[in-house]
């Protein structure tokens, strides 16, 4: 979201969890050259951490054996890695042909209105970050919304309304 | 007008289980396939008319036969699972409720091209679908119909499932090695084409999901009783997605060949609110629109959509009714496309975003007719001048709505407001 070309530093050292080691090491095995794990190894990186910081390019870059401005760069250019932490909930709503033809606006003019926010921003309490996202490949149960992955289907502001009540 | 070739599998509960799956078929077609050469297995899918159902229709079995023999390199097959072009959600339906159908099929491309290592590119906005195909490829392994033997035969085959992570460009088929390879998404210069260099500088086959699973209904039935199906140039069945200003949007499986009003009325239950019809995307964003008037000729194959001066393309069917602002459209799809350009030629990076800087000048009210015209020259001067046709995948559409339409942008031009609103009858 926003600015893709700063990478934020935690000020702590980050390795892989014992499960997302696992992972690495699984995965590894199953191409010719270790720089094809890039990818990989920042979604491993993203579901531990919710987001990519600096010390995990570093770490990632280092595990891998190649450079870390490889890894920054595939970390810029892929949108759906996160630079900084994103909300609680991070919810995506679909901008594209099919639904914005089937009135995704109001969705988005709603979450300002409920939660104020609106996309691209994170709300004060840490709790919502809404980004507006190219098509999600569900054009015929359009407006689709997925919120940390989910994907709700046929969206409106009702659905929405009974969504958002039934998050911690 | 439906029919159930490759949707066969859709209704039943638990499909995407192996068990399941394999009560209704599933990995049948496999002693067949060994039983045949894999020269004969390419004959037949070529006898099929197979076209790839990505969006470009290049015929699958052909492009088999472009891989260089006996190079000493491995083979790799790549299965295009991004689909990101806009109102395509077809394959997703392979991936989640049939996805024993791809793996069999990756099966029988791998025997016919010699391939032991797939990799599956799926965009990581599919989440739950990803999670599903990983089950079936792990169910596959341990079933024995992966791994270093293929349901007994002396046939190594790894699947190996590899996310993309946001980028439309990656379904471009040689951004996506790249980004197999770990690094961004920028599409290469062709040639070489990657049936010679391709995945890690080796031979490779890049199908589309669709495409591979409908490998096992042609090997099993034969070529004929897929070519039963469609037209002659335009063979078999394809699964279409139905989007936009209809009562019944959803995911169809119908014949290639049909016309196009008929199956907007009788499939999709017709324009929604008792709508007209002011047009017809008919195979993704990226194809020319169809006005009304011209959608009642054209037939949903690949000929017909030709001689309509646009492309068959995905099967993405976006139907627009006649409330549709043109100009709020044209500016949303050039969105689409400069926020999904991956940067690397010129024209494209800094042209889409001049296209986009004119439509919105255009519907802000402060735009003029040079303006309209400036658009068109862009579109001419962009078209064909970069690596990829992602920019290509813009301006083909956008010209389309710019000479068919033209009288909606002037409508801003002279009112400072879309058609609609300045109450002129289109």
């Amino acid at each position: 979201m926003s600015d893709r070309s700063q990478l934020i530093e935690t000020g702590k050292p980050f390795k892989f969890d014992a499960e997302r080691d696992a992972e690495f090491e699984r995965l590894v095995k199953r191409y010719p050259t270790r720089e094809s794990m890039i990818l990989p190894a920042l979604w491993l990186t993203q579901e531990q951490e919710g987001w990519v910081s600096a010390e995990a390019i570093a770490y990632i870059a280092d595990r891998i054996g190649t450079y870390a401005a490889k890894v920054f760069e595939a970390a810029t250019f892929y949108t759906m890695y996160h630079l900084k932490p994103m909300g609680q909930y991070h919810i995506c709503v679909c901008r594209t042909l099919s639904c914005w033809l089937r009135e995704k606006q109001n969705i988005i003019d709603f979450l300002a209105e409920e939660i104020g926010v609106r996309p691209g921003e994170i709300s004060d309490d840490g709790r919502f970050s809404l980004e507006e996202v190219e098509c999600l490949g569900h054009c015929g149960t359009a407006p689709v919304v997925q919120v940390n992955g989910e994907f709700h289907e046929e969206m409106n502001v009702e659905k929405m309304k009974t969504l958002l009540a039934g998050l911690e | 007008m439906e029919v159930k070739i490759l949707s066969a599998k859709f209704d039943i509960e638990n499909s995407h289980k192996l068990e399941v799956a394999k009560e209704h078929g599933a990995y049948a077609t496999l002693e067949k396939l060994f039983a045949m050469e894999p020269a004969d297995v390419i004959e037949e899918v070529k006898k099929s008319g197979l076209r790839g159902r990505g969006g470009a229709g290049f015929p699958a079995g052909v492009k088999w036969s472009f891989l260089p023999k006996d190079t000493g390199k491995p083979v790799y097959l790549a299965v295009n699972s991004d689909e990101s072009e806009p109102a395509t959600f077809k394959d997703r339906y392979i991936l989640v409720r049939d996805p024993h159908m791809l793996i069999e099929g990756i099966i029988i491309c791998c025997y016919a091209i010699g391939c032991h290592d797939t990799y599956i590119y799926i965009r990581g906005e599919y989440t739950s679908q990803v999670r599903i195909l990983q089950q079936a490829i792990d169910e596959a392994y341990e079933a024995g119909y992966l791994g270093d033997t293929v349901a007994g035969r002396d046939f190594k085959l790894e699947v190996t499932v590899h996310r993309g992570a946001g980028a439309y460009v990656c379904g471009e088929e040689t951004a996506l090695l790249e980004s197999i390879e770990g690094k961004k998404g920028q599409p290469r210069s062709k040639p070489p084409f990657p049936a010679v260099v391709g995945l890690y500088d080796c031979p490779t086959i890049i199908n589309n999901v669709q495409s591979i699973a409908s490998l096992p209904f042609i090997i099993d039935q034969g070529a004929e009783a897929y070519t039963a199906y469609g037209t002659e140039k335009s063979a078999g069945t394809h699964l279409f997605g139905i989007s936009g200003h209809v009562e019944k949007p959803g995911m169809y499986e119908l014949p290639l060949g049909l016309p196009v009003l008929d199956v907007l009325d009788k499939v999709a239950g017709g324009v929604w609110k008792g709508r007209k019809l002011k047009g017809v995307i008919p195979g993704g964003s990226s194809t020319p629109v169809l006005t009304a008037e011209e959608a009642k000729t054209a037939t949903l194959d690949y000929e017909s959509m030709a001689e309509h001066g646009t492309m068959f393309g995905s099967g993405g069917i976006v139907v627009l009714d006649d409330t549709v602002d043109i100009v709020a459209l044209v500016k949303n799809l050039i969105d689409f496309y400069h926020h999904e350009s991956c940067g690397q030629c010129t024209p494209c990076r800094e042209g889409l975003g001049w296209m986009l800087k004119i439509t919105k000048k255009i519907l802000a009210g402060g735009g003029s007719s040079e303006d309209i015209d400036l658009l068109l020259e862009l579109c001419d001067n962009i078209e064909m001048k970069t690596v990829c046709v992602l920019s290509a995948a813009c301006t083909m559409p956008v010209r389309s709505y710019l000479n068919k339409f033209r009288h909606e942008f002037e409508a801003y031009v002279e009112k400072g407001a879309s058609l609609q609103a300045a109450g002129i009858q289109g």
